[in-house]
């Protein structure tokens, strides 16, 4: 086992470098870039001005260089200032983070919650009405996009019907709750966008679920169970369930990357202050360094969130021993 | 014949036939604004209503409905061809060749593809073109994934030995002996990609990075009604329901076509 996550960690290394050498070769696609888009359509800026600020911020080293130089800042856990307000980027995305994962979080915790309960009632009544329903109910949530019934909610729950917050992570009085009403906010503000992240997720979860329990129920052991007299019960809930689950663990670290940077037309809807709202923030102004820190920040947690969901993968499954 | 398949089918050959006869069906231009006859409801002149400028809203949508889907397909296609390119030579080959292609895999997979597609095209600029290469740069890898595995289990099969035996060449091998092979699992993801690709397109569009003005798109006459909302919610409803439509039939194809390709859930 040590060796494994020894080996495991030094295969990081590769793939973290891949995508900040991607990310920083698509980020200077466009010639000129920050300065260009910034300050060219600005007449009071002189052509010696704009030298003078490519230089301030290294942009007019050759791109390896700028590479280079960025990734030795990197080694020194250093990911640069913001172009935009000058402020460290570790600073904005720890700031962001919390926001991110308290709604990610949630909404995987609803999601395999509702999905295992999904798909395992689906599969012990395979092909039922009930089955049948919840396929398509849970098959709709994946098609329909996300943000179109994000503004379908808004318009019926708080225009229509004002009683859902549609923006923002808590109240304007926020400052002036006691600390249980503070939680009470949080949690009311996060009702629609866990609900539409939800819906949307259910599907993927409780089909798989709702496959892997099918091909359990179908083994010799659980035939055996039957055989030995065991109550059916016991038998879904002790060797089934547990068995059938087990794959779902990989499944959620898989689902780790689209959380952490992939939310962020959501996040934009919903004025929710996270992660993927600066990271597009940074795209949208050509904020370089920010754009770089998010990518190599949301990189290394996914990583790390498919490295944990092995290592839990490899306790709950004897039959697995990583070498 | 898999029912799933048969509805997504008869649902996604309507909408396609729709774009095709598109000019047929409509006997207004999609890009003529009569500013008389702006934010119209659904009635008998414009059974879809109007838009803000005094465009029918049936014709832009029947004509958005070429754009994405034309959007979704291309998308598809290319990235099945890069992930057949680099799956196939990927899992024939193995050694150094396939750990090299799967470390690209691995790349692919932990960046947030959404915010990939979202940087190039800021960096790139959002022409229809750039989009559906965009979108199928970033999305060939479960393809790849799958042909690699599929490749990795034909190959070992005898005939395959046999080929080699008679001399045929490696890429003939390759293209005329393995992939007619394990072209089941490549349809059912190019289905779904299909429906990621639609829905990408309009959740670019909804930022306003999508396919851009004047080309309809059902993500750029959503996201251009989406201003009305409150007072005409026609133009935030009929694109929804059409971007629903394409995505569902597609998936619900994808998924028939799975459980039928996999031998381990057959009834």
């Amino acid at each position: 086992m040590k060796r494994y996550l020894i080996k495991r960690m030094i295969l990081m290394i590769p793939v973290i470098l891949g995508i900040t050498v991607i990310t920083f070769i698509i980020i200077h696609l466009t010639p000129g870039g920050f300065v260009k888009t910034n300050m060219e359509m600005n007449v009071k800026v002189s052509p010696g001005a704009m030298e003078h600020l490519k230089a301030l911020y290294g942009l007019d080293k050759p791109l390896y260089a700028q590479y280079l130089d960025w990734l030795s800042r990197l080694a020194r856990l250093d990911f640069g200032d913001s172009f935009i307000d000058n402020r460290p980027v570790i600073d904005k995305v720890l700031e962001r983070l919390p926001a991110t994962l308290l709604l990610n979080i949630t909404s995987i915790f609803v999601i395999f919650i509702l999905g295992t309960i999904i798909g395992v009632t689906g599969a012990l009544r395979r092909n039922s009405v009930y089955d049948r329903i919840m396929t398509f109910v849970t098959f709709t949530g994946y098609s329909v996009p996300a943000f179109w019934l994000a503004l379908i909610m808004m318009m019926l729950f708080a225009v229509k019907f004002p009683i859902l917050p549609v923006s923002g992570i808590s109240s304007i009085n926020y400052e002036m709750m006691g600390p249980f009403e503070k939680i009470l906010d949080v949690a009311w503000h996060m009702v629609l966008p866990v609900f539409i992240t939800a819906f949307g997720g259910l599907a993927y979860i409780s089909r798989y679920v709702k496959s892997s329990m099918v091909e359990v129920l179908s083994r010799q052991y659980i035939t055996a169970a039957y055989a030995k007299g065991m109550k059916e019960k016991e038998i879904i809930f002790k060797s089934a369930l547990k068995n059938s689950l087990m794959p779902v663990v990989t499944l959620l670290g898989l689902s780790l990357p689209g959380i952490i940077g992939g939310s962020f037309i959501f996040e934009t809807i919903f004025a929710w202050p996270g992660m993927g709202r600066l990271a597009y923030e940074a795209a949208m102004s050509f904020d370089y360094p920010v754009i770089m820190g998010t990518v190599t920040i949301a990189a290394a947690l996914t990583i790390l969130g498919n490295l944990l969901a092995d290592i839990a993968y490899a306790m709950i499954d004897p039959r697995i021993r990583y070498k | 014949m898999n029912k799933m398949v048969l509805i997504g089918a008869i649902m996604a050959g309507l909408l396609v036939f729709t774009a095709v006869i598109a000019p047929a069906l409509t006997k207004y231009d999609y890009r003529a604004q009569n500013l008389s006859e702006r934010l119209l409801p659904p009635g008998a002149r414009h059974i879809m209503g109007t838009d803000e400028l005094g465009r029918d809203l049936f014709s832009r949508m029947v004509y958005g409905a070429r754009v994405s889907m034309t959007v979704g397909v291309i998308a598809v296609l290319i990235s099945t061809i890069i992930g057949l390119l680099i799956g196939s030579i990927a899992g024939y080959f193995g050694g150094i060749i396939d750990s090299t292609a799967m470390r690209l895999v691995d790349v692919m997979l932990t960046i947030p593809t959404l915010f990939l597609i979202l940087m190039m095209v800021v960096f790139l600029g959002p022409s229809i073109i750039n989009i559906m290469i965009i979108i199928g740069l970033t999305s060939w890898t479960d393809i790849a994934r799958i042909i690699r595995a599929e490749v990795m289990s034909v190959k070992k099969t005898a005939y395959v030995d046999a080929a080699r035996l008679i001399g045929l060449g490696r890429a003939r091998i390759i293209i005329r002996h393995i992939l007619p092979n394990i072209m089941g699992p490549v349809f059912v993801y190019m289905t779904f990609g299909i429906s990621g690709a639609i829905l990408t397109e309009s959740g670019l569009s909804f930022l306003g990075l999508g396919v851009q003005p004047p080309y309809p798109s059902w993500g750029n006459i959503l996201t251009a009604g989406k201003d009305y909302i409150s007072t005409a919610w026609w133009l935030v409803l009929f694109p929804g329901i059409a971007i629903f439509m394409a995505v569902f039939s597609c998936n619900i194809m994808g998924e028939g076509l799975r459980d039928r390709f996999n031998p381990r859930i057959k009834d």
